[in-house]
């Protein structure tokens, strides 16, 4: 094995034994378990750190070009193999999935919620990242769809044991909701693996290895995009979202928008349209557009929301309404602004739910109506808030903005009646966006102290685990804003690799 | 691959000051006023080095990202307006900084408001200094936030979130133009950067038509941010803003922004003479618009925010037909004049406690140093000469009588709108020094009312010297050189005496009217209209937002009982379906048997059946 072989199994391996170790104390070491299941969070995130520094440039001779890979048989007889990677666009998010498990672990060191028991949490969240680690390293069909169905049991788990008032009808409507997305994606992964007699992700992504006909192609892109459009979530497909978000755990809340929304996005770039480029491009039309009606339906509804989470969770829609339009232009232009408008609401928007948690715990409400004067009694938490709004609200110059222009770009630079319209449209979504997190911020934050927050006392301060959990991502949303290529620079010659099949 | 160093530090070092800033705690107001004036400071010898170092042309840049094929480049562009324009900047925020440390002193929020002001001059600095539209931009919205933060700081006038609210939302209304109208030029031009871009015009790669397109959308984006009607409504409810906010805002930064933009794209607005109507009509509306609101206010800061939508009309109308450099002239004069006014207005209100001019009167006595600073101030306003706003507002209206790139008729309705703006000007200018510091006190806080402390009273000296005396420096022919025009900027002509004239028939018919009481009784129906500015802002409600918000809620609406509503309808048509099901299979024994029975029978007929067939 070479030192980046066992760097990529490590990535996998670390969280999963971490799960097991923190689940295996007892319950009277339950801050040892979790301090147990950090310092594994912390371990697998150095080791994606070396993993990106041991990163080599090339040959450019495949159109999948991991710079870390294995590839074993794992059930010959049915021809399938346990083959993982990582390239240039799977890094990112791999990288974003290690940093934002730490800090959710980290913060749990500090925070349980009801009904306590953290260690199990932890060890939930470690299983999570394993799942989610292996969604974006899987480089075959089979073990992709694995992995996905991995993430789905801890999730539910998560909600339904440390949610809200209503959490387990919450985790009910969301597993299920998932599943059948799953359904199809299952049924998309035959049609694929049978017409083409191979799962493998980088021979299938070779367009002469490719025998599939352009109306299985098309067949096989309407069941994958529809599976990741359940899970991206697309408009209209998104109403397992608010649900989930409002009943969630803080932490779940985070790990659930910042990279398991992630996972549908990038299964639509990577299997979607890389497996089925054809079909891709006569679904462009509609991709797009289901996409700019997310932005503006999300938009509208977040403006008449009256609960924080769900305003959020709304604002997800929209976001990532942003970021499936990127990938429907099919140019490199629209490919890489999704890439970093994933990064950037995942850096974002759990900064975001990290806060809303904060102020949930406080006030122990979340209806905006009941909110008010935070900056009164709270500065420093208001002064948070603000900045994550400042920034999922896309101002240029922090990390919100780059994947939303450059989608809108993108839709202008496939010209055309549809595209230019979708474009402008899009930006139109952007200043909704602005009109509905400075209600947020107006509702919350100005004016006289609601009695829901008037005796905060000391409580007002942010706690240890909220500085720790927190910081990373304020400084991330400003670096990336400041130097997007930080996320970019991986994974332009990857996307240009894969524009290339649609010549652009 | 280069930044010129000077360039990058001229808005690096107050935007690094001021995000520093935002993480010291309340109580060190010491550290953070020496960030905020430091940063300024720094600023400001930036810009002067600059300017003695002479123009420059753009730098190469550093790439910031790659999108696919389009490359994103931060670099600068340090002509001759970029320089002085940064001095202006430079000069009204170290006054603006100063004065809030006397102004803000009871205030527990200084630290992070001098945080703010910091960001928000090293947001206009990166505006005025970048040579790449994308890095325009990031200036450009960060200001409008930072205005959003400072509008809204004063926490005890309850009116203050809404205007800040609206500041931001109408401003990125426009914002979608101006960024469209960038990634347009960007497009075609395969680049972001200004000279680019300047370059692909000239050779073509940019069509007339994409040129007027992304003009129109860009000047979409200049309404906002310069006030320019329909989007100018956020300006005059901005005055919820502490005071040195409004001179920050109304001065040097914010709505200069649009204008310079203008000016500094002004090879491809050349090239479109649509753009230019458009924003010749704008220009003239909003002259005139702006001049006859101020007329109709009695809040002392009303009257000069509504002065500068009326202003920065005489800005975008030099524009519109064809001279950037009398546009930028104005906008350095009015830079220093409306600094003044609005920091000698504070002082006012600092004094009286009251924004309302009928609670004033009488406080030239009471108030040496802020009356004859403010008079100074006035006068450059209106146009007295040889105070500054008379040599800049002679060379737009000169501009606008000699041939530019617009047709004759559109220049002429340009010529016709400022010559009226400059009789209302003198209107409204001669009301406000009569009735706050002439006649007879009309409030006990007028009565008693004394001059601020020194750190307020010194800004408004310093500023009253460039009020008084920057328009000279029209004379001198190299800073119309360095403003990018071979002809002096301030020259005397038919156009002045014409000028004149209207100016002493304002001023006379106000001076005269406000002798028995107000100029318009504010009770009459003129009075009202004026006052509601021609109520633009119930329209905008009926016509934006109202619709906006119905919409929205139709939208949650449809998605709960529509979209959310198609799910559930399945999960609980699952659920009963599985529950009659149920019930079926609640049977009793004798049924029971009965069916399976049954049952049995049926798959042996299917089978029969089956083999048959298939034999």
């Amino acid at each position: 094995m070479t030192s980046g072989q066992t760097l990529l199994l490590a990535t996998l391996l670390l969280p999963a034994i971490g799960a097991l170790v923190a689940a295996g104390l007892p319950a009277r070491l339950d801050r040892a378990g979790r301090i147990c299941g950090t310092v594994f969070a912390a371990a697998t995130a150095g080791v994606v750190v070396a993993l990106g520094l041991s990163r080599t440039a090339g040959l450019g001779q495949r159109r999948i070009e991991p710079f870390a890979e294995i590839d074993l048989p794992w059930a010959p007889s049915l021809s399938l193999r346990f083959h993982i990677g990582v390239d240039g666009i799977s890094y990112p998010l791999v990288a974003l999935t290690a940093l934002l498990t730490l800090l959710c672990c980290a913060y749990c060191l500090w925070r349980v919620p009801e009904p306590g028991r953290g260690r199990l949490l932890v060890s939930l969240l470690l299983v999570l990242q394993a799942g989610i680690t292996g969604v974006f390293l899987a480089l075959d069909l089979v073990l992709f769809f694995v992995f996905f169905e991995v993430v789905l049991l801890p999730m539910y788990a998560v909600i339904a044991v440390w949610g809200g008032t209503d959490r387990r009808r919450a985790a009910r409507k969301f597993v299920l909701y998932t599943l059948f997305g799953s359904v199809l994606l299952l049924v998309g992964v035959f049609v694929v693996v049978a017409s083409s007699g191979t799962g493998d992700l980088v021979a299938l992504s070779d367009p002469a290895a490719r025998p599939m006909s352009a109306g299985v192609q098309l067949l096989a892109f309407a069941l994958l995009a529809l599976a990741f459009a359940v899970k991206s979530p697309l408009w209209p497909l998104h109403t397992w979202l608010p649900a989930a978000h409002t009943e969630a755990p803080t932490v779940g809340s985070v790990i659930l928008a910042g990279v398991l929304l992630k996972m549908g996005t990038y299964g639509l770039l990577r299997v979607a349209v890389g497996v089925a480029p054809d079909g891709a491009q006569r679904s462009a039309p509609v991709l797009g557009a289901l996409a700019t009606a997310a932005i503006i339906a999300g938009g509208l509804i977040c403006l008449a929301q009256t609960e924080l989470k769900r305003l959020i969770a709304y604002s997800s829609v929209g976001h990532m309404g942003f970021v499936l339009l990127g990938v429907a232009t099919l140019t490199a232009t629209g490919m890489q602004a999704a890439l970093i408008g994933n990064i950037a609401h995942g850096v974002v928007t759990g900064l975001l739910f990290f806060v809303a948690g904060g102020i949930k715990d406080r006030a122990h409400t979340g209806e905006l109506a009941r909110l008010g004067g935070l900056r009164e009694t709270a500065p420093v938490l208001s002064g948070v808030l603000a900045y994550a709004a400042i920034a999922s609200l896309g101002l240029p110059g922090l990390a919100g903005f780059w994947g939303e222009a450059f989608a809108v770009l993108a839709a202008f630079e496939r010209g055309g009646p549809l595209w230019t319209t979708l474009g402008v449209v899009a930006a139109v979504g952007a200043a909704i966006a602005a009109a509905y997190f400075l209600r947020l911020l107006r509702r919350i934050t100005h004016g006289p102290a609601a009695p829901a927050l008037a005796e905060l006392g000391p409580a007002a301060r942010l706690g240890p685990g909220e500085l720790v959990a927190w910081s990373p991502l304020i400084g991330l949303a400003l670096a990336l804003g400041v130097a997007p290529a930080l996320a970019l620079h991986w994974s332009n010659s990857a996307i240009l690799a894969l524009a290339g099949v649609f010549g652009r | 691959m280069s930044v010129d160093p000077l360039g990058a530090a001229l808005p690096a070092v107050p935007l690094g000051l001021g995000l520093a800033g935002l993480l010291l705690p309340y109580r060190m107001r010491g550290l953070s006023a020496v960030l905020g004036i430091g940063g300024a400071a720094v600023a400001l010898a930036c810009a002067i080095a600059v300017v003695l170092r002479g123009v420059r042309g753009a730098d190469a840049g550093v790439t910031v990202a790659e999108f696919g094929r389009f490359p994103v480049t931060f670099g600068t562009w340090l002509d001759g307006p970029a320089g002085l324009v940064a001095v202006a900047v430079g000069v009204v925020a170290l006054c603006v900084q100063v004065y809030s440390v006397a102004y803000l002193h009871d205030d527990e929020r200084y630290a992070p408001y001098a945080a703010q002001v910091s960001l928000f001059t090293g947001a206009m600095l990166l505006v005025v200094v970048s040579g790449d539209l994308i890095a325009l931009l990031v200036g450009w919205e960060v200001m409008g936030i930072c205005s959003y933060l400072l509008i809204g700081h004063d926490r005890r006038l309850p009116e203050a979130p809404g205007a800040a609210v609206k500041a931001f939302l109408v401003t990125r209304v426009g914002d979608v133009g101006f960024l469209l109208g960038i990634l347009l030029l960007g497009l075609h031009a395969h680049s972001f950067r200004i000279a680019d871009v300047f370059a692909a015009a000239g050779s073509g790669a940019l069509s007339a038509g994409t040129v007027t397109a992304a003009c129109v959308l860009l000047l979409a984006g200049v309404a906002g941010k310069s006030a320019q009607f329909p989007l100018h409504t956020w300006l005059p409810d901005a005055m919820a803003g502490p005071t040195p906010i409004s001179a920050l805002i109304h001065a040097a930064t914010m709505v200069a922004a649009g204008v310079y933009v203008v000016a500094r794209l002004y090879p491809l607005f050349d090239r479109s003479p649509a753009a230019l109507v458009v924003l010749a009509v704008m220009a003239s509306v909003t002259m005139l618009l702006g001049a006859l609101s101020a007329l109709g206010q009695d809040d002392i800061k009303r009257v000069l925010a509504w002065s500068t939508v009326s202003q920065l009309g005489y800005m975008t109308g030099a524009l519109a037909v064809g001279a950037p450099a009398a546009a930028l002239f104005h906008l350095l004069t009015h830079a220093a004049f409306k600094a003044l006014l609005f920091l000698a207005a504070g002082s006012v209100i600092h004094a009286v406690g009251n924004n309302r001019m009928s609670a004033m009167g009488g406080l030239r006595k009471r108030m040496p140093v802020t009356f004859w600073t403010m008079t100074i101030g006035l006068g450059a306003l209106a146009g007295v000469p040889p105070l500054a706003g008379f040599w800049s507002k002679d060379a737009v209206l000169e501009a606008a009588a000699g041939s530019g790139p617009v047709p004759r008729g559109v220049a002429l309705i340009v010529l016709c709108s400022a010559g009226a703006t400059v009789a209302v000007t003198a209107a409204y200018v001669v009301r406000l020094w009569r009735r706050t510091f002439l006649g007879e006190p009309r409030s006990e806080a007028a009565r008693t009312g004394h001059e601020p402390a020194w750190a307020m009273r010194g800004p408004l000296l310093v500023l009253a010297v460039p009020s008084g005396l920057l328009g000279l420096a029209g004379l001198a022919p190299g800073f119309g050189t360095r403003l990018g025009t071979a002809e002096p900027l301030a020259a005397v002509g038919w156009t002045t005496a014409v000028a004149l004239v209207l100016l002493l028939a304002g001023g006379w018919v106000a001076w005269h009217r406000t002798s028995r009481g107000d100029l318009v009784a504010p009770d009459t129906g003129p009075g009202r209209l004026l006052a509601n500015a021609f109520y633009l802002d119930s329209v905008q409600d009926a016509l934006v937002t109202r619709p906006v918000v119905a919409l929205a809620g139709l939208a949650r609406r449809a998605d709960e009982r529509l979209v959310d509503g198609a799910v559930e309808g399945v999960g609980a048509g699952t659920g009963a379906l599985g529950g009659l099901l149920t019930r079926a299979h609640a049977a009793a024994l004798p049924r029971a048997a009965t069916a399976v029975l049954g049952g049995a029978v049926v798959i042996a007929i299917v089978i029969a059946v089956v083999l048959g067939v298939t034999r």
